[in-house]
């Protein structure tokens, strides 16, 4: 019920790994001294004068109390981001991440990572929109939504806060192999999901060339709001019932017992390969198998008549297990003054989803590898649906095993463009900005019943990241 | 093929790799952009992982 972290247990591996960092706790201790210095002088210039003393006194207090402080972050390399999307009409969500990597000696290092975010509204229900008003049972069937004529039915009334954790480990073994281990553990209102991952790396012909070996294992639960809905069965609405007591009959009579919980396991085999002094190119197959509860709860399929008009809704239906693979080719060329990376990834399952995705990433500083920088991003998509999605069925037809009219997993294509600027400040942190546009545009065949001309089956949809990145150095 | 590919390519020394020491030429670097795309791109299309793995974590309506 939120948006998600994509790659929750694997940190990628840098080729080479940076210098561990000097303790900062001495640093920030002179840093400190030397600001209250500094701050004793301008009041004693400005306001009543303060004596040696008291500066002394009041400067061994503050560095007392930022003492803790210091010694929490020792060490601690500490990015931070805050991304804010908002969609045209649907989903809006706002998300912060922390995010730090601890040198424990030369050759080994630990991290961690907090991710929160906050989501509300939601994406298309599947349901086709009408010329007529449509009423839908809330998920909890403690309630109604209506959604007007000619608009792409959503519960626009969904929110949801998600806390993510997670931990790695890296150690260089010797001057060929580097191991790593991670853990991960997100919680959100209907759902948790817990993992767990594992590399090796070797690296040949002088470091030239690194093979990597990973593995992740993941178990997530769906504690759906109201109860996990019985595949296929129609969506109970109040008016079609005599009262209250019919109505949450019939809806019971639509739910699961228990939780759906789904089991991950994916492995990835990588190759790196410096090609010249200034570029590197890496490989990666994945492959990935999932079973157990794969539906979307929230996601109808609607009936309709031989007008085109729905009679009715029935929960969508998806396999109980999914095999996905992936083959991803990344280049990244360094530049005198920027650095340009460019990827091609092909994905393929056993539910009939292919994609093809092309990305690029040019970075260009003004002045100095320090910055300032403009950087140009740029993505673009192409999805050809899953064997079984199907917009609306039609009254009298035979209802497939699977079925799903979620758009996500239909045929579509689309675009990011994107732009970020960042530079260092005095001190040597770092700050940059990102703006990003993504437009997703669905793919299908043309609706040839009368009640659905003029209706927007495959709705575009726009959406606007704005996101601020901070380093502390 | 492929080793006289990888072999072909061992040509460059380590006193030769200073441009893959910068920060920007990291497979992990922007780690933040990256993770909150993936977040952005898994929930919103059919497809994810690749460039890691690809994982489960949300409901994602």
């Amino acid at each position: 019920m939120q948006l998600n972290s994509a790659a929750p247990f694997c940190e990628q591996t840098p080729l080479q790994a940076s210098p561990p960092r000097t303790s900062q706790s001495g640093i920030a201790a002179a840093v400190c001294l030397s600001s209250l210095a500094m701050i004793g002088f301008d009041a004693a210039a400005t306001e009543t004068p303060v004596s040696a003393a008291q500066v002394l006194e009041e400067g061994t207090q503050q560095v007392e109390d930022k003492g803790l402080l210091a010694r929490l972050i020792d060490g601690w390399e500490i990015d931070a981001a805050l991304l804010w999307y908002r969609e045209d009409a649907r989903v809006q969500a706002i998300e912060g991440v922390l995010s730090g990597v601890r040198a424990l000696s030369d050759s080994e290092s630990v991290s961690a990572k907090i991710v929160l975010d906050s989501l509300s509204g939601a994406s298309a229900s599947g349901a086709a929109a009408q010329q007529r008003l449509q009423t839908f049972t809330r998920p909890s069937g403690k309630g109604e939504y209506q959604v007007a004529a000619g608009e792409t039915p959503l519960d626009d009334t969904f929110k949801d806060t998600r806390l993510s954790l997670s931990a790695g480990w890296q150690k260089t073994l010797d001057s060929a192999t580097k191991v790593n281990a991670g853990v991960y553990g997100s919680k959100e209102f209907d759902y948790l999901s817990l993992g767990m991952s594992g590399g090796i790396e070797w690296g040949f012909f002088k470091d030239n060339t690194t093979v990597s070996l990973s593995g992740a294992l993941g178990f997530d639960v769906f504690d759906a709001v109201g109860g996990r809905p019985v595949p296929l069965s129609t969506m109970a609405i109040r008016k079609d019932f005599a009262d209250e007591e019919a109505f949450w009959q019939a809806f019971d009579a639509t739910r699961q017992r228990g939780v759906g919980d789904k089991r991950i396991g994916e492995m990835m085999l990588g190759v790196t390969q410096i090609i010249s002094k200034s570029t590197l190119v890496q490989f990666n197959y994945g492959l990935g198998y999932s079973s157990g509860y794969l539906n979307d709860p929230y996601k109808l399929v609607s009936v309709l008549d031989s007008s085109g008009n729905a009679t009715h809704y029935l929960y969508e239906s998806r396999p109980d297990s999914r095999l996905k693979q992936s083959a991803f080719v990344l280049g990244k060329t360094a530049f005198n003054l920027g650095v340009a990376e460019y990827s091609y990834r092909f994905t393929h399952d056993d539910w009939g989803l292919d994609s093809h995705t092309l990305e690029g990433r040019y970075r260009h500083y003004f002045s100095g590898k320090k910055g300032p920088y403009l950087q140009l991003h740029l993505r673009a998509y192409r999805q050809y649906g899953v064997d079984f999605f199907t917009p609306y069925l039609q009254g009298g037809e035979s209802v497939a095993p699977h079925i799903s009219a979620d758009y996500r997993i239909g045929d579509m294509d689309t675009w990011t463009l994107g732009l970020k600027t960042g530079w260092r400040l005095k001190d040597g942190d770092e700050i940059a900005v990102r703006l990003e546009y993504y437009r997703q545009q669905p793919r299908g065949d043309a609706a040839s019943l009368e009640g659905l001309k003029g209706l927007e089956l495959y709705p575009e949809l726009n959406a606007a990241m704005l996101q601020l990145n901070y380093s502390w150095n | 093929m492929a080793l006289m590919l990888l072999t072909g390519c061992a040509a460059v020394q380590p006193w030769e790799k200073g441009e893959f020491a910068r920060e920007d030429m990291q497979l992990g670097a922007e780690a933040l952009d990256l993770a909150l795309d993936d977040h952005v791109y898994f929930s919103k299309e059919g497809a994810s992982g690749g460039r890691s793995f690809s994982g489960g974590g949300c409901g994602c309506n």
